[in-house]
């Protein structure tokens, strides 16, 4: 065995070692998002107005925290990328979006679940709604470009550009927020002054916050370790 | 600096000149805009919705989707003979070639638009009024800041694979904005509004020129590396 040989093979074991790290979260992720079903059904009050129809929130505003989230450190691990030319960040950036894709599906499914009953309409245009749903045709965009392109160095930088370029698209959806009247609900936890929400379904927001949070890292973990085994494959290839 | 605007000059004048010899892309783009026009003119019910609704929305489209066809062209035409490699190759940096395809475009675009907008008061009949400065004022604004994306994504959409369906897919996202904004100010413009009073769209409009056209002239150099 040569020695470039054992260095691959050394890669190799580490990235599947990131991959069960990745599962493990996952795991623990999944019996915290079991826990949450149980919080929101016994320990959470009905809001008064909503009933029932309001529980939804406690899903559904964190897989859109988790889709921003996933989408922000890619436009970020981009822009790192074309500063540093690691390859190992644009792996990451390629499993963030991916990811990012996924709560993104979560996220589209539950909130047209919760509008229905509660605005009499399934899909609203208002800014915050197509300006997300823009971001996620952005991010397929994103894909698409990545299955393009042949070359694995310019694969890197054009979909970093791409996700920078997404990242800087973001602020420009909270401006037009305030500017379009809107019937989303209005921002509750970081606004101005203290969240208007009672202490019982904050507690519920937050943990479930923190659920969908180790949710991502568990998903990004496990997918960026195969992106690493990927990698090492095709460069096996071409040498 | 100074040199940086010399050669990023000398890149567009030598895209307007390669355009004024052939005139395939304006032309076309031209043609595209009026036909485009037509359709939306049957593509709504003359009965329902008064024209002066549908206005802005229709301008705003048409011009936008008839620039975004002359993004493809400004890369294309590099890529064939690979005439890019023999640009990179010259003593030139490459913040030019951003600058001398940027300025290009937005001849490009400004042109379509200067042409699209009066086809559009024949057209649809719309009186203008005194809205016209105001909608130059806008649509300055609203086309700085969306050329500067369209030139970073032609250049990369011309290298993969289905180059005609990459660009508009990555740069649709990235119109909505000064669409929007382009709508909303016309739309009050054409109701004899006066400009300022759109002030928060034109702020978004500028903060967004600003944003896009600085981001694309920093990352368009890692675009072209080797």
């Amino acid at each position: 065995m040569t020695e470039h040989q054992q260095s691959r093979a050394m890669d190799r074991i580490k990235a599947a070692a990131t991959v069960r790290r990745g599962l493990i979260t996952t795991a623990i992720g999944l019996v915290g998002l079991a826990a949450t079903i149980v919080l929101v059904q016994l320990y959470t009050p009905t809001e008064a107005r909503q009933g029932l129809a309001q529980k939804i929130f406690y899903l559904h505003a964190p897989t859109a925290w988790s889709t921003l989230l996933a989408f922000s450190l890619c436009g970020l691990a981009g822009g790192l990328y074309l500063w540093l030319r690691d390859p190992r960040l644009d792996v990451f950036a390629e499993s963030s979006a991916e990811v990012g894709l996924v709560f993104a599906a979560m996220m589209l499914s539950t909130g047209p679940l919760w509008g229905k009953p509660i605005w009499g309409t399934f899909w609203q245009w208002e800014p915050r709604l197509t300006l997300t749903l823009l971001e996620v045709f952005l991010f397929i965009g994103y894909r698409a470009l990545r299955g393009a392109i042949v070359d694995p160095s310019e694969r890197a930088r054009y979909s970093a550009i791409v996700g920078l370029l997404g990242l800087a698209l973001v602020p420009f959806v909270h401006l037009s927020v305030y500017l379009f009247r809107t019937i989303h609900p209005q921002p509750i936890v970081l606004k101005p002054s203290a969240p208007s929400l009672p202490w019982e379904m904050l507690r519920t927001l937050f943990f479930s916050l923190a659920v969908f949070t180790v949710l991502y890292l568990g998903f990004v973990t496990a997918r960026y370790g195969l992106g690493l085994l990927r990698q090492s494959r095709s460069t096996e290839h071409a040498d | 600096m100074i040199d940086l605007l010399r050669h990023g000059l000398a890149i567009a004048a030598k895209d307007l000149r390669v355009e004024l010899r052939s005139r395939t892309a304006l032309v076309t783009a031209i043609a595209f805009a009026a036909l485009v026009l037509v359709i939306f003119n049957f593509a709504r019910d003359p009965a329902g919705a008064r024209t002066i609704d549908l206005a802005p929305s229709i301008l705003w489209v048409t011009i936008t989707f008839a620039s975004m066809l002359t993004f493809n062209r400004a890369f294309a035409l590099e890529k064939e003979n690979a005439a890019l490699d023999g640009i990179l190759l010259s003593p030139m940096p490459r913040g030019a070639l951003f600058l001398g395809k940027y300025l290009a475009n937005l001849a490009f675009v400004a042109t379509v638009t200067a042409i699209t907008l009066p086809l559009f008061v024949l057209f649809f009949n719309v009186s203008l009024g005194g809205a016209l400065p105001g909608l130059l004022a806008v649509a300055v604004l609203a086309i700085a800041g969306f050329v500067a994306v369209g030139t970073v994504f032609s250049a990369m959409a011309v290298r993969t694979r289905f180059a005609e369906l990459m660009l508009p897919v990555l740069l649709l996202p990235f119109l909505v904005p000064p669409i929007m904004a382009a709508v909303q100010v016309t739309s009050r413009l054409l109701a004899g509004r006066p400009l300022l009073e759109q002030a928060a769209w034109l702020k978004i409009l500028g903060v967004y020129d600003v944003v896009f056209l600085t981001l694309s002239a920093m990352i368009f150099p890692a675009l072209v590396d080797e």
